[in-house]
């Protein structure tokens, strides 16, 4: 019969294997992506690779410099929109909405993360894009158009601010969800505390609950955008998958992601094709890792100011 | 009776269906300590807070009756209830600093209300901690995290937090709850001295408390008002058969 101590000790070996095994994951794969990178990376030169923005693969160039951009610009633009709207919704759902408002508002705000990014894809074909190419991109190129940013030469609609607001509405609930426990979980005796000096409900949340929340709040940004980095299918129905450089938000573009779905195990006749979109995947790997430690970075230093 | 600073008219306030306190009509004299005493449950923190229009913020709260200071109804729709906690500061039971400076906690309440020049600003703290008796222990960490406080600092922190803000009435929710003999006898000479220009109202479970501070002394139980007078009279020549049980220390 085991011992008790000996079954102390198999239970944490095992546990231990197991947590082991998953991290190992992440090393495995990254090992693997690069073991079929390595053609392409001995035949061609890392800067090449990276800032060259000519993609022939026929004629064996291939620069992801247009991919890397198209991805910075989908997600960067997804943020700028849904960081301040899921924030003002999770501080509205945690500080001003009544009990009745949040018991209804919540459930459906959950059920938004549930639903798979194909629909979101669709829906933003079938509504997304038409609404920027027959409304908000004549509007925007008539009132701002002499500011590049703004300039709407593209008439498709399938373009950056597209896959942004597909994106930005994925992240959403993930944002809204942590950040509203969150704000929840500062004491009410703050509250309290700040409101019988005089203060308004606003000069409340704005100088002691988002004060004392920003560590977490800081969390929640991070955890919704490690999912947005990596989000293919939605974004690539309508982000219109042009191997340019954007420099407005109604060009179109084309992230890495949906350069590898698109494409991987087709033409894999040409030398080197398939050996590109694996690096593609690692840069992919690295940009989100380098976006992690940032991340990190940063909530290590808000976590330092203990207030 | 002296002057009152506060009347209160037939107060009911429901927590949705628990009646928390039952039809209370009572004055408070003007610069005088009002001391709120009754065993734990009875309704005088409820009783505190709704002398401020903190307890609103409770979802499925009811409240009816007045509530008047110096003649103004602050339940009346058009009041600034803003207004009104910066006329009635409110110490709470338990001390909670605002996650910031030491500094930045004593000016918070002068900067929401328009003070703004450094000179002022520091002044001010300086004046409140040391009111608080605080000022000694800090004043070479003023921009530490208040977090940092002990207890029983803490709860002198927010003393001069709420003293720093200028009001007219102080209600303080068991002061000296989180202190050690010294400090509290400290807190009560502060209270002592603050009765000049404040009307003070404290809930205490201390009687001898109650006995060395208050001019004026409440008693609830489950809610109701029991009974209520000078304290002299109250301590000497208690009328209720349950004043005098409480007072004999048999609740
Ligand atoms: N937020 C609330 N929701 C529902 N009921 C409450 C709430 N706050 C207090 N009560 C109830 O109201 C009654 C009075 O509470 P209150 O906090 O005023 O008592 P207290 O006299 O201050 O007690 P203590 O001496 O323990 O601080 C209690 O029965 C309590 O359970
Ligand atoms: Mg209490």
């Amino acid at each position: 019969m085991l011992t008790r101590s000996l079954k102390d000790r198999l239970a944490s070996r095992l546990m231990f294997l197991v947590t082991f095994s998953s991290s190992l994951i992440v090393f495995l794969i990254a090992l693997a992506l690069y073991a079929r990178a390595r053609p392409i990376l001995t035949a061609k030169p890392l800067g090449e690779l990276i800032f060259s923005s000519s993609w022939h693969p026929l004629k064996g160039e291939f620069g992801f410099y247009p991919f890397i951009l198209g991805t910075l610009w989908v997600t960067a633009l997804a943020m700028i929109i849904s960081i301040p709207l899921s924030l003002l919704t999770a501080i509205y759902l945690a500080e001003y909405a009544s009990a009745r408002v949040r018991g209804v508002v919540k459930p459906l705000i959950d059920l938004l993360a549930g639903i798979p990014s194909v629909v979101y894809g669709l829906w933003g074909v079938l509504a997304v894009v038409p609404l920027i190419r027959d409304y908000v991109a004549p509007l925007m190129g008539r009132s701002l158009g002499f500011i590049p940013l703004f300039s709407a030469e593209n008439l498709t609609g399938y373009s950056v601010l597209a896959g942004s607001i597909v994106l930005a509405l994925m992240v959403f609930p993930i944002i809204i969800s942590v950040a509203e426990e969150v704000f929840r979980s500062v004491p009410d005796g703050l509250r309290e505390a700040s409101l019988a000096l005089g203060a308004t409900r606003w000069q409340m949340v704005k100088h002691v609950v988002i004060r004392k929340a920003l560590p977490g709040v800081v969390a929640a940004i991070v955890l919704g955008f490690s999912r947005a980095f990596g989000e293919t299918m939605a974004v690539l129905m309508v982000v219109g998958n042009v191997a340019m450089i954007p420099s407005s938000i109604f060009d179109p573009a084309y992230p890495l992601t949906a350069l590898i779905a698109n494409n991987y195990g087709e033409m894999m006749s040409i030398p080197l094709y398939d050996s590109a979109l694996l690096g593609a995947g690692l840069f992919l790997l690295l940009m989100v890792l380098c976006f992690n430690i940032m991340a990190r970075i940063i909530l290590r230093r808000v976590l330092r100011e203990e207030w | 009776m002296a002057n009152p600073h506060i009347s209160v008219h037939n107060l009911n306030v429901f927590y949705r269906d628990h009646h928390a306190l039952k039809d209370l009509t009572v004055e408070l004299p003007e610069r005088q300590i009002t001391a709120i005493i009754g065993p734990s449950g009875c309704g005088k923190t409820t009783f505190l807070k709704s002398l401020n229009r903190l307890v609103e913020l409770v979802e499925g709260t009811k409240i009816s009756g007045k509530v008047l200071v110096r003649g103004l109804d602050i339940y009346h729709s058009d009041v600034d209830v803003t207004e009104i906690r910066k006329r009635i500061g409110l110490l709470s039971q338990r001390p909670h600093p605002l996650p910031m400076s030491i500094y930045d906690n004593v000016a918070f309440g002068p900067r929401l209300h328009g003070l703004k020049g450094r000179q002022e600003l520091d002044r001010t703290v300086e004046d409140h901690l040391r009111a608080a008796g605080l000022w000694d222990e800090v004043k070479d960490r003023l921009h530490a995290p208040a977090s940092r406080l002990s207890a029983g600092q803490q709860q002198r922190l927010c003393l001069a937090r709420g003293l720093a803000v200028e009001p007219e009435v102080l209600l303080g929710d068991e002061p000296t709850s989180a202190l050690d003999p010294m400090s509290a006898q400290h807190i009560e000479r502060r209270l002592l001295d603050l009765k000049e220009n404040y009307t003070i109202v404290i809930v205490t479970h201390i009687l001898r408390q109650a006995r060395r501070l208050a001019d004026y002394v409440i008693f609830l139980y489950l809610g109701e008002l029991v009974e209520h007078g000078p304290a002299a009279d109250f301590f000497n020549h208690p009328q209720e058969a349950r004043t005098r049980a409480y007072i004999r220390g048999e609740f």
